[in-house]
């Protein structure tokens, strides 16, 4: 045999399988890493300064990843126009991570559009997912309640009046827990505050939030919080009638920076990137996903210019506290607003227990009615 | 004052035949379409004014509106309740009524087949279905009834009270399924019980697309053929274009005020029926959808005449349909559509001014030049 035939087949070969060798893996790395389309779907505008607001930052870091393109949709109604919001997704955009974010998108929208697609994953936010639901389906939802404990350790130190206030949307478990962590945060501070409530009876209308603001600051009411899907009229008004200003959903404090003390938002910028990078890696979701504080499921916008340095250091101290684990906002001895006992002495209910999600009460001091 | 939305029909003598008769009939279509045109240009205007190409915009909304199987399907699907909204406006529109609150039927609908459905809990679906509707149908008949009543035996402006009654009704709605009906169980979503899966309205079969589109249709048919074919619809024509004169012929026009409102109420509520068995499940806050204002410009759009809604209706469901592609392609905002609903009513409402006008639409004037 010549040297040069052997020279050549070799060099044939040894490229060939060089290319072999160096193109298989592309190929390979190609199509698992094709990018990852990933839609998310609001129930108002994404910068509300709130609910949506939170998702569309957490849809911002998901945005900045490596190998994802992000869909939005806003304004989508819980009607059959989220159904077909999905499904366009899924068609046009060839999505297959989605986020429904609004709690009303879940039953029956995703519970229906979920069998018809099995190859699409759809998180949704709230506790809703439960064993027997399609596990192409999956829930998450954070403790924020203790981020209105927080707020509402700040309200406790900055009210003059004792009286601190409260705009809700609806007297549902979710929104009655946040109200009955302000005012307990706020009587850790001192026992003899009350939160004065008024429910709107809507998650999104502005003009009664701004009527419930004004009439909680004519109460007399001088640090008001809020649950409501965009609580910018809340901020706004509050701060006008010179009430100092605690957070809800997102920051505001660019909307009141003097008034504004802090803040208890949802850090979805954490939570969604987290579940796509698993997604990306080719794991699996656990299709029931909670956290707290310490789990980076919520967070606290940066303490104001008008939080004093002992509202600090409590503030502090029970974030510590919260984040070891374990804490209980809502712990005897505890009796709600009619009088009847909530918690006996050395009971209490942490964060997760499910207890919680079936609250109908409001505790003693605060001042309004659940009906 | 009675303002008057009634089509040429009334005006056409008798039958018509050749070309003088396709004449006549054109411009009842011609003008609807110029205006439709004349609403997309300036449309178009409007993107090339904001930095956007139309083309795009309306290869994306014929693409996700009817562009694939998907797209049709989801454009009927959002038509079914619109179809039916629009006959709330339409039906009372041709006694010279303008009423504006269809959205209150639907709500109240949806509440009455919700609380029907959970009362009948374990009744066979051939029974209960037919009830459920049937009390969806007259909870919105009578509300919209009501407002018919107002009308004649008070004075009482329809528009005004229609829309009133619409919050009101909405308010009734939160109100009952916040409290007295609602199912202990949906915590934080307010909601009355859910109806057993053999009360769901499924699909037309091979179609993702629930029952709710035919009887949308077939109800637009059977208003077609009472207000075109029977002597109500000819009597309640004559009174929406001069109520003295049929007063004085005799029609009774405050049973046909009565009638005609009623009717239109319980086709929203038939909407709201299927909302609830097809849709959602329970009757909840989900039900005030939007699809009675909606209905509104359908039915202008189609100039009250109960055929034309339906291609009116799955058009500007498809514009619907298109608002989320169109959102995520071309960046623009949500209202983008609306802003186009919007050009398009303004284009119509002044195509009315311009019915008579042309010479081409009348035959009997061809030959006075």
């Amino acid at each position: 045999m010549s040297f040069s035939s052997l020279s050549r087949r070799g060099f044939l070969k040894g490229t060939a399988a060089i290319a072999g060798a160096a193109t298989i893996p592309q190929l390979g790395y190609a199509a698992s890493h094709a990018p990852l389309s990933v839609g998310f779907i609001y129930v108002g505008p994404k910068d509300d300064f709130g609910y949506n607001q939170a998702h569309a930052e957490g849809a911002a870091a998901v945005k900045a990843m490596e190998g994802v393109v992000v869909v939005e949709e806003e304004n989508v109604a819980e009607t059959i126009d989220v159904q077909k919001s999905m499904e366009s997704m899924i068609n046009f955009d060839e999505a297959r991570l989605l986020f429904p974010t609004s709690f009303g998108y879940f039953d029956p929208h995703v519970l229906k559009v979920a069998p018809k697609h099995p190859d699409v994953r759809f998180q949704h936010a709230a506790g809703l997912w439960t064993d027997g639901m399609p596990t192409n389906a999956g829930s998450y939802f954070g403790y924020i309640g203790m981020g209105q404990y927080l707020n509402g350790i700040a309200a406790g130190h900055a009210t003059k009046t004792k009286k601190i206030g409260f705009v809700a949307a609806k007297p549902i478990p979710q929104v009655l827990l946040n109200i009955n962590s302000f005012l307990l945060g706020a009587r850790q501070v001192d026992p003899e505050i009350t939160c004065q409530v008024i429910f709107t009876g809507e998650w999104s209308l502005a003009v009664k939030e701004a009527e419930a603001t004004n009439a909680l600051a004519d109460a007399g009411c001088d640090v008001i919080t809020c649950h409501v899907d965009g609580p910018k009229v809340v901020m706004e008004t509050a701060a006008g009638r010179d009430c100092f200003v605690c957070g809800y959903h997102a920051n505001q404090s660019p909307l009141a920076p003097e008034k504004y003390l802090t803040g208890a938002e949802w850090n979805w910028a954490g939570v969604y990137s987290g579940m796509v990078q698993t997604v990306l890696d080719g794991g699996s979701i656990d299709n029931f996903v909670r956290g707290g504080l310490a789990d980076g499921f919520i967070k606290m916008s940066p303490l104001g210019p008008a939080v004093s340095d002992a509202a600090r250091a409590q503030f502090e101290a029970t974030k510590a506290e919260i984040m070891a684990g374990g804490f209980a906002a809502i712990k005897g001895p505890l009796k709600d607003n009619a009088g009847n006992v909530i918690a006996a002495d050395g009971e209490g209910f942490a964060e997760d227990d499910i207890a919680l999600e079936s609250m109908d009460y409001l505790v003693e001091g605060v001042i309004g009615s659940t009906s | 004052m009675s303002l008057s939305f009634t089509s040429e029909s009334t005006a056409s003598a008798g039958p018509s035949f050749g070309l003088a008769g396709l004449a006549r009939r054109a411009e009842a279509v011609v003008l609807p379409l110029g205006a439709l045109m004349a609403g997309f240009a300036v449309f178009s205007l409007f993107l090339l004014l904001q930095g956007n190409s139309p083309t795009d915009f309306f290869a994306l909304v014929y693409r996700a509106g009817f562009g694939t199987a998907f797209s049709w399907e989801n454009t009927l699907s959002r038509a079914a309740p619109l179809l039916l909204a629009a006959l709330c406006v339409a039906l009372p529109a041709r006694l010279g009524l303008v009423v504006i609150g269809g959205e209150g039927a639907i709500v109240l609908g949806g509440v009455a087949a919700g609380f029907a459905g959970a009362m009948l809990f374990g009744t066979p679906a051939i029974i209960a279905l037919p009830v459920m509707l049937l009390c969806a149908m007259l909870a919105g008949g009578l509300w919209i009834g009501a407002v018919g009543a107002l009308r004649h035996y008070r004075g009482v402006n329809e528009t005004i009270a229609s829309l009133l009654m619409a919050y009101i009704a909405i308010a009734l709605m939160n109100h009952l399924v916040e409290g007295p009906l609602r199912d202990p169980a949906s915590l934080n979503k307010p909601s009355t019980a859910p109806l057993e899966d053999a009360l769901r309205v499924g699909n037309i079969p091979g179609w993702d697309v629930h029952w709710g589109l035919a009887f949308g249709i077939i109800a637009c048919v059977l208003a077609w053929v009472l207000i075109d074919k029977t002597t109500w619809g000819f009597a309640a024509r004559i009174a929406g274009g001069n109520v003295r004169a049929a007063q004085v012929q005799g029609l009774p026009v405050g049973r046909l005020i009565l009638g005609f409102t009623a009717l239109g109420g319980a086709f929203g509520g038939m909407a709201g029926f299927f909302e609830v068995t097809a849709v959602h499940g329970s009757a909840n806050a989900s039900l005030a959808g939007g699809y009675g204002y909606t209905g509104i410009l359908i039915a202008f759009l189609a100039r009250h005449n109960p055929l034309a809604i339906v291609p009116v209706a799955i058009l500007l469901a498809g514009f619907e349909a298109s608002s989320g592609l169109v959102q995520r392609r071309m960046d623009l905002p949500d209202a983008t559509v609306l802003v186009l609903q919007g050009f398009v009513f303004m284009a119509i409402l002044m195509s009315e001014t311009l019915y008579g006008r042309f010479k081409v639409f009348a035959p009997e004037r061809w030959r006075s030049t």
